[in-house]
C-alpha cells in the first residue's frame, strides 16, 4: 500500500511541474519525430485506411503534406482514426496535432471549442440520398419522412433547421458512428440518408446495391470543411495554414509532382518565390526555404490530390465545381506568397 | 518481592515509542493518505483548469438554457429542436433511460422467475432448454447481442408499404408499432380518481382480510375482490356517460406513420437485448434463492396438508425471497446500467442524447460526463436504499 | 372375510391340512410365486419418458412446447450455419442470391478471407508473428496458472503478473534498441486487441481490488472511506460512462505533455472498472474467513500484512476463485464496449469489415455475428466450466 501510495505522489508531483510549461506545436512534433493527425477511419476519399492499414483520402494526404514540410517524408505521420463525437476533445486534448477530418468550419467551434480552421480544403453542403423506388425528385417532398444522421454533427442541426424553414415534418434516426447510420439505412430503418454531399456518394458505394439510390439535387447548408488546430499556437496555424495555401498556389502556377523539379529552374518570380528559389518565405514559418518544394514533391498539388481521391481518379467521381480554382470559377484562393 | 511488585503494578501499559505505537501509526497513515487524495482531486483539477483555458474552451452549465436545435426520435415530454433547450434534452434522454429500464425490469423479472423454477422442474426437457438458454445468453457480450437483436428486427419486419395491418389502426412495419392511443374529452380524471380508489380499497381490503385471518383463521376472497374494484369502478364511469374517449388513430403517410402511439425498432431491440440477457442471470438468482429452502420446509409444510400451490406461495417463496433479493437488486441496477448500451442501437437514452449529441454539440465534455454520472450514481443509490429498507423488512424476525 | 386371515407358513399349512382331512393335502404350493413385472407404464423407455417428460397434462403441453420450439429454433440455425453456408469465393458475388442457388447461409468465405484482420487488426504483416509469440506466451501462463497440478505456481504466478505484462509490452509495442521497430497502438486491433484489454484488466484488477477490499474492511476510518467511495462510485455507474471519462476527460486532468494514448485511456477505465468489482468479489471471501483464523494469526504474534499474506488471503482467495473466475467472464465479455470509444476491438474490426461494400450481401453482417458469437462461447464457457470445476472441488475439500 505503502509503495503505491509513494508512486502516486511522485507521479502527481511531476505532473504538476509538466503542466506548467505550455509545450510549442511544431517544437514538440519536430522532437517527436512524428505528427499526429485526426482523421476519418471509415470516409472513401477523405480518409480510410485498408486491411493493411494504408491510409488513402483527401484529408489523409493533407496529413501528409503537412508531415512533408517538416520531415521531407510524408511516412512521418501517424493516423489517429476519431470518431465524429471525440475528434474534438482530442484535438483539444493534445492528443493530436493537427484535426483533418471533414469538418464543418463554424462560428462556435472556431470560439467555444478552442479551435482554428486554417481554410478549407472541400466546399461542400448537406444534401439527401433517396431509394429510386420512392420515385422522389426533390428534398421538399421529403415531408414526414424518416430520416437517417449521423450524431454529434452539423449535419444533424441543419437538418432540423431545413425542415422547420419548409413547414415539413420530420422523424430523425440518429447513431454514433457513419457506419451504422448507414447500415440503418440501407436496412430501411429510414426513408432518406443526409449528410455531406462528398459523404454521400463515399457512403452509397457501401450499400448493398448502390444503384437503387439516388442523391436529391438540393444542397441544404454551407459546410466548408477544413483542417483544424488548437487555440494558442500561432506558428502552428500559420504552418497549417500556408501548407493549404501552397498546394493551392502550386496548382495554379502549373507546379505538378512530376514537373517540381524543373520548375525549381522557372524564372517566373512567384513561382521562384513559392519554391523557395527567392526570399526567406519558408524560414519565416519556421520551416526551410524549400517547404513548398518538398510538399509538391511528395503529394502533389490540390488539384492532384482532389482527382485522386474524389475525382476522376477515384470511384467516387465527384466533379470540382465550387472546389475549382478561383480562375476556373471555383472558390478555391489563395493569398500569395510574398 | 513486594518491591518489585509494586514497581510492575506503576508501570501500568509497557511504554513503546510513538513510531511502533499502532494507534500513532494508524493516524499516521490516514493522513498520509487523505494529504495525497486531497493532493491527487488538487492537481487534477488543477490541471484541468489549465488545459481548459489553454485550449480556450468554454466551461461551466451556462449551456443548460441553451437552445438544443437537434431532433430526438423519442420523447416523452413535449420538446422540439427549436424551442428546446439542452436541459429539456437531458430530461428527454432520462426519461427514455427510465421507460426502457422500469419496463425491462418488469418483463426480466418475469422471464427470470419462469427459467428459473422451469430449471427446478421435473421435466427433463423443460430443464435442458432452459439450461441452455441461460449458458448460451451468460456467455455473450450483451453488445453483441443487442447489435444482433436490432439486425433482427429490422430485417424480420416488413417495410412500410407492406406492413402488417390489424383493422386498419394497429401496423407493424420496420419504423416501428403503431397503435391507437386515446383522448379524453371529458371524464378522464374520473376514470383516473376510480382507478385510485380501486387501488386504495383493494389495498385496504387485503389488510383487513390478512388481520381478520390471523384473528379468525377464516378467509377472504382477496383475489376476486382486487378484480371487481379494478374492473368494476371504470366500468361505472363508462355506464355513468360521463367518459367520452376518442382515440387517434395512426395514419398511414407517404413515407410514414403519424398519430397515435409509437413503438420505436430502436426500443424494442434494446428491450428484447436487455430482458433476455438480465433474465437469465435472474434465473440463476431464483434457482439458488429456491434452493436454499431446505426440503424440509416442503415437506414440513406437506404434512401439514397443504397443498402444492400454497406450499410454495405462503412457505418457500417468501423464504427464498429472502436470499434472492439482494443478488436480484442488483440484477436491476445492472440492467439500469446496461440500458446505456442504447448507443449502440440509436435509442435515444441518456447516454446516446446527452453524452452523444448534446456533448459534442457544446464540447464541455467534463460537465456533460460528470452530470451522466451523477445521474446513474443516484438511481444505483436511491434504488439500493429502497431495496435494503424491504429487505429488512422481509428479514427473518428472531424470537 | 369372516375367518381371520392366516399369517404364517405354519398357519397356511394346518389350515389347508384342515381343509379336507380325508383326501389329504391337495396342493401345497413350495415354490414362491415368482414376482409380477412391474406394471409395464411403470420401467422402460416409455415410462421412463412419461416420467420425466409427461408426468402430467402440464408437462405434457410443456414437453411438446419445448419439442416445437427446437423443431422451430434449431433446424434453420443449422441449415444457415452448414447447409448453406458458402465456404469459399473471393467477394461478394459468392454470397449472392443467384438463379442457381435461391438461398444462401452464413458467407462464410467473407470471414475466411478478414480473418487475418480479425486477429490482428491491422498490424504490420511482417511483425504479425510477434502477436502469435504474445498469444503462445499468454496461453502458457494461464495454463500454468489454471492447472492446479502443475508444478511450482508460484512462480507462474510471478511469471503471468510481472514477466508476461513487460514482456508481452515490449513485443507488441516495439523495442527499436533491440530491433523490434515500433507498432503504434492504433494499428492493433481485433482479437488482439480483445485480449489484450481483457489481460490487463484481469492482471490489474486482482492486486487493486484486493488492496481496495482490505481497505474497505481496515479499521482506518479515513482508508475505509475512500475505499468504500470509490467501490461503490465505480459500481455504480455504467462502464461506458467509465469509458467515457476515461477516454474524454483523462486527458484533461494529467499535464498537456503526457497525453496518454487512446488504447491506454480504455486500458485504465476498464482496470478501474473491473478492480471495483474484484474488490467486492475479495471482500464477500475475506468476510467468510472464521474470526479464530484472525485471532490466531495475531495470537502467534504475526503483523498485518504477514497475517493477510500468510493466513487469510490465502484461503480467503481459494474459495473465492470461482467467483474471481466468473467476474473474469464478465470482464471479458465487458471489453466489448470499447468499441464505443473507437478502439479496434474484435467487434469493431468485424463492424468495420461487414461494411465494406467488397462484401455487401444480405448475409454478411449475420456472418460476422455468428462468427463473433462463436469466439465469445468459446472462451466464456471454457471459463465458466473451469470455474464450476473449482467449485465441484472445493465442495468435494470440504466434505472430507
Amino acid at each position: 500500500m505503502k509503495r503505491v501510495i509513494t508512486t502516486f505522489a511522485l507521479a502527481a508531483a511531476f505532473g504538476l511541474t509538466a503542466a506548467a510549461a505550455s509545450a510549442q506545436t511544431l517544437n514538440t512534433v519536430k522532437s517527436r519525430g512524428i505528427l499526429n493527425c485526426g482523421s476519418n477511419a471509415g470516409l472513401a476519399g477523405f480518409g480510410l485506411p485498408d486491411a493493411q492499414g494504408n491510409w488513402t483520402g483527401l484529408d489523409v494526404d493533407y496529413c501528409r503534406a503537412i508531415a512533408a514540410a517538416i520531415f521531407d517524408d510524408p511516412t512521418k505521420v501517424k493516423f489517429v482514426p476519431l470518431t465524429a463525437k471525440d475528434r474534438f476533445t482530442s484535438l483539444q486534448s493534445g492528443d493530436v496535432d493537427v484535426l483533418v477530418r471533414n469538418t464543418t468550419w463554424t462560428s462556435s467551434r472556431d470560439t467555444s471549442l478552442g479551435l482554428n480552421f486554417t481554410g478549407v480544403n472541400y466546399y461542400d453542403g448537406q444534401g439527401f440520398m433517396v431509394r429510386k423506388s420512392l420515385k422522389v425528385n426533390s428534398a421538399l417532398e421529403l415531408n414526414d419522412a424518416a430520416v437517417c444522421v449521423q450524431q454529434g454533427t452539423t449535419t444533424e442541426l441543419n437538418l432540423a433547421d431545413y425542415f422547420r424553414a419548409n413547414k415539413m415534418k420530420l422523424k430523425t434516426v440518429t447513431f454514433a458512428s457513419a457506419d451504422e447510420t448507414t447500415k440503418a439505412y440501407d436496412a430501411g430503418r429510414c426513408d432518406a440518408f443526409t449528410t455531406d454531399a462528398s459523404g454521400l456518394y463515399s457512403e452509397r458505394l457501401r450499400l448493398a446495391k448502390p444503384d437503387d439510390h439516388v442523391v436529391l439535387p438540393e444542397i441544404i447548408s454551407k459546410e466548408p470543411l477544413g483542417p483544424s488546430v488548437r487555440h494558442g499556437d500561432d506558428q502552428w496555424f500559420d504552418i497549417v495554414k500556408w501548407v493549404h495555401f501552397a498546394l493551392i498556389n502550386a496548382e495554379e502556377m502549373g507546379i505538378t509532382k512530376a514537373n517540381v523539379n524543373e520548375m525549381l529552374k522557372s524564372e517566373n518570380p512567384d513561382v521562384k518565390r513559392l519554391l523557395g528559389t527567392e526570399g526567406a518565405y519558408g524560414e519565416q514559418l519556421g520551416l526551410t526555404k524549400d517547404w513548398a518544394v518538398r510538399i509538391i514533391k511528395h503529394v502533389g498539388n490540390y488539384g492532384e490530390i482532389f482527382e485522386r481521391n474524389v475525382g476522376q481518379g477515384s470511384p467516387l467521381k465527384i466533379a470540382r465545381g465550387l472546389n475549382a480554382l478561383w480562375t476556373k470559377g471555383g472558390l478555391q484562393y489563395a493569398p500569395p506568397v510574398r | 518481592m513486594s518491591v518489585a511488585q509494586e514497581s510492575i503494578r506503576d508501570a501500568g501499559p509497557p511504554k513503546v515509542s510513538p513510531i511502533r505505537d499502532p494507534k500513532v501509526r494508524a493516524i499516521a497513515y490516514q493522513a498520509l493518505l487523505c494529504l495525497i487524495v486531497a493532493f491527487l482531486v488538487y492537481a487534477a483539477a488543477r490541471n484541468a483548469i489549465v488545459n481548459l483555458e489553454r485550449a480556450h474552451i468554454a466551461s461551466g452549465f451556462g449551456f443548460w438554457d441553451v437552445t438544443a436545435g437537434f431532433d430526438i426520435s423519442q420523447t416523452l415530454i413535449e420538446y422540439s429542436a427549436q424551442a428546446s433547450t439542452y436541459g429539456t434534452a437531458f430530461w428527454v434522454g432520462l426519461l427514455n433511460t427510465l421507460l426502457v429500464s422500469v419496463i425491462g425490469i418488469v418483463l426480466a423479472t418475469i422471464l427470470g422467475f419462469l427459467v428459473g423454477v422451469a430449471r427446478l422442474s421435473r421435466n427433463l426437457l423443460v430443464v435442458r432448454i432452459a439450461a441452455g438458454y441461460v449458458e448460451v445468453i451468460r456467455n455473450l457480450p450483451l453488445l453483441l447481442q443487442l447489435l444482433f437483436w436490432y439486425n433482427a428486427v429490422l430485417k424480420a419486419l416488413p417495410d412500410l408499404r407492406s406492413s402488417y395491418d390489424i383493422g386498419g389502426s394497429i401496423f407493424l412495419n420496420n419504423r416501428g408499432l403503431f397503435f391507437p392511443s386515446p383522448i379524453f374529452h371529458s371524464g378522464g380524471k374520473l376514470l383516473v380518481g376510480a382507478l385510485i380508489v380501486a387501488l386504495v380499497g383493494s389495498i385496504a381490503f387485503r389488510i383487513w382480510a390478512h388481520k381478520r385471518q390471523e384473528r379468525t383463521g377464516q378467509q377472504a376472497p382477496v383475489l376476486w375482490v382486487t378484480l371487481a374494484l379494478f374492473i368494476g369502478l371504470p366500468l361505472l364511469v363508462l355506464l355513468s356517460g360521463e367518459l367520452s374517449v376518442a382515440f387517434s388513430y395512426p395514419e398511414k403517410g407517404r413515407f410514414n406513420i403519424r398519430g397515435g402511439v409509437e413503438v420505436l425498432p430502436e426500443f424494442v431491440a434494446l428491450l428484447l437485448g436487455l430482458v433476455a440477457y438480465t433474465a437469465a442471470f435472474i434465473s440463476e438468482v431464483v434457482r439458488a434463492g429456491i434452493l436454499a429452502v431446505s426440503k424440509g420446509q416442503t415437506e414440513a409444510a406437506n404434512a401439514l396438508g397443504l397443498r402444492q400451490g400454497p406450499t410454495l406461495r405462503l412457505v418457500v417463496i417468501p423464504q427464498a425471497m429472502r436470499v434472492i433479493i439482494p443478488p436480484l437488486t442488483s440484477q436491476y441496477l445492472n440492467l439500469t446500467k446496461n440500458s446505456s448500451l442504447a448507443v449502440a442501437v440509436g435509442y435515444p437514452d441518456l447516454v446516446q442524447v446527452f453524452t452523444g449529441t448534446v456533448l459534442n454539440q457544446t464540447g464541455q465534455a467534463v460537465e456533460v460526463v460528470a452530470i451522466t454520472m451523477a445521474v446513474y450514481l443516484t438511481i444505483s443509490l436511491v434504488t439500493s436504499f429502497a431495496m435494503n429498507v424491504f429487505n429488512s423488512r422481509m428479514a427473518i424476525v428472531e424470537r | 372375510m369372516s375367518e381371520p386371515t392366516p399369517t404364517t407358513e405354519a398357519e397356511v399349512r394346518t389350515e389347508l391340512a384342515s381343509m379336507d382331512p380325508e383326501h389329504g393335502v391337495a396342493y401345497v404350493r413350495d415354490v414362491p410365486v415368482e414376482s409380477l413385472p412391474p406394471p409395464a407404464g411403470e420401467t422402460g423407455a416409455l415410462a421412463w419418458l412419461r416420467r420425466n417428460f409427461f408426468a402430467t397434462p402440464l408437462d405434457s403441453a410443456l414437453s411438446i412446447g419445448v419439442i416445437l420450439l427446437i423443431l422451430w429454433v434449431v433446424p434453420p440455425i443449422i441449415k444457415f450455419t452448414l447447409i448453406d453456408a458458402v465456404w469459399t469465393g473471393t467477394d461478394r458475388e459468392a454470397c449472392l442470391v443467384t438463379a442457381a442457388r435461391p438461398e444462401v447461409g452464413a458467407c462464410w468465405a467473407f470471414v475466411d478471407e478478414r480473418l487475418a484482420y480479425f486477429v490482428y487488426g491491422s498490424y504490420p504483416i511482417p511483425e504479425r508473428w510477434r502477436v502469435d509469440v504474445f498469444f503462445a506466451m499468454l496461453a502458457i501462463g494461464v495454463f500454468w496458472l489454471l492447472r492446479l497440478s502443475a508444478p511450482r505456481r508460484d512462480l507462474g504466478a510471478f511469471y503471468f503478473f510481472v514477466i508476461l505484462p513487460v514482456a508481452s509490452y515490449i513485443l507488441l509495442k516495439g523495442f527499436p534498441a533491440i530491433g523490434l521497430p515500433t507498432v503504434d497502438t492504433s494499428l492493433w486491433g481485433g482479437i488482439l486487441v480483445t485480449i489484450v484489454v481483457a489481460t490487463v484488466g484481469i492482471v490489474c484488477s486482482l492486486p487493486i481490488g484486493i488492496l481496495l477490499a482490505l481497505g474497505r474492511r481496515s479499521r482506518m476510518p479515513a482508508v475505509k472511506l475512500f475505499s468504500v467511495i470509490y467501490i461503490e462510485f465505480v459500481r455504480g455507474v455504467p462502464l461506458i460512462t467509465v469509458l467515457f471519462m476515461a477516454s474524454v476527460m483523462l486527458p484533461l486532468f494529467v499535464p498537456e505533455a503526457w497525453s496518454p494514448d487512446k488504447l491506454l485511456r480504455a486500458l485504465v477505465g476498464i482496470a478501474m472498472f473491473a478492480s471495483a468489482y474484484m474488490a467486492e468479489v475479495v471482500r464477500a471471501g475475506l468476510q467468510a474467513i472464521p474470526k479464530g483464523q484472525y485471532e490466531g494469526a495475531m495470537a502467534v504474534g504475526l503483523g498485518y500484512w504477514q497475517m493477510m499474506r500468510l493466513i487469510i488471503l490465502p484461503q480467503a482467495l481459494k474459495i473465492t476463485v470461482p467467483n474471481i473466475v466468473n467476474t473474469y467472464i464478465g470482464l471479458f465479455k465487458d471489453t466489448t464496449l470499447v468499441f464505443i470509444v473507437g478502439i479496434f476491438d474484435l467487434l469493431k474490426t468485424i463492424e468495420a469489415a461487414r461494411i465494406d461494400p467488397k462484401w455487401a450481401t444480405p448475409v454478411t453482417s449475420t456472418t460476422g455475428y455468428v462468427f463473433a458469437a462463436i469466439f465469445y462461447i468459446i472462451f466464456c464457457y471454457g471459463m465458466s466450466r473451469y470455474a464450476k470445476n473449482i467449485e465441484a472441488r472445493l465442495a468435494r475439500a470440504d466434505r472430507r
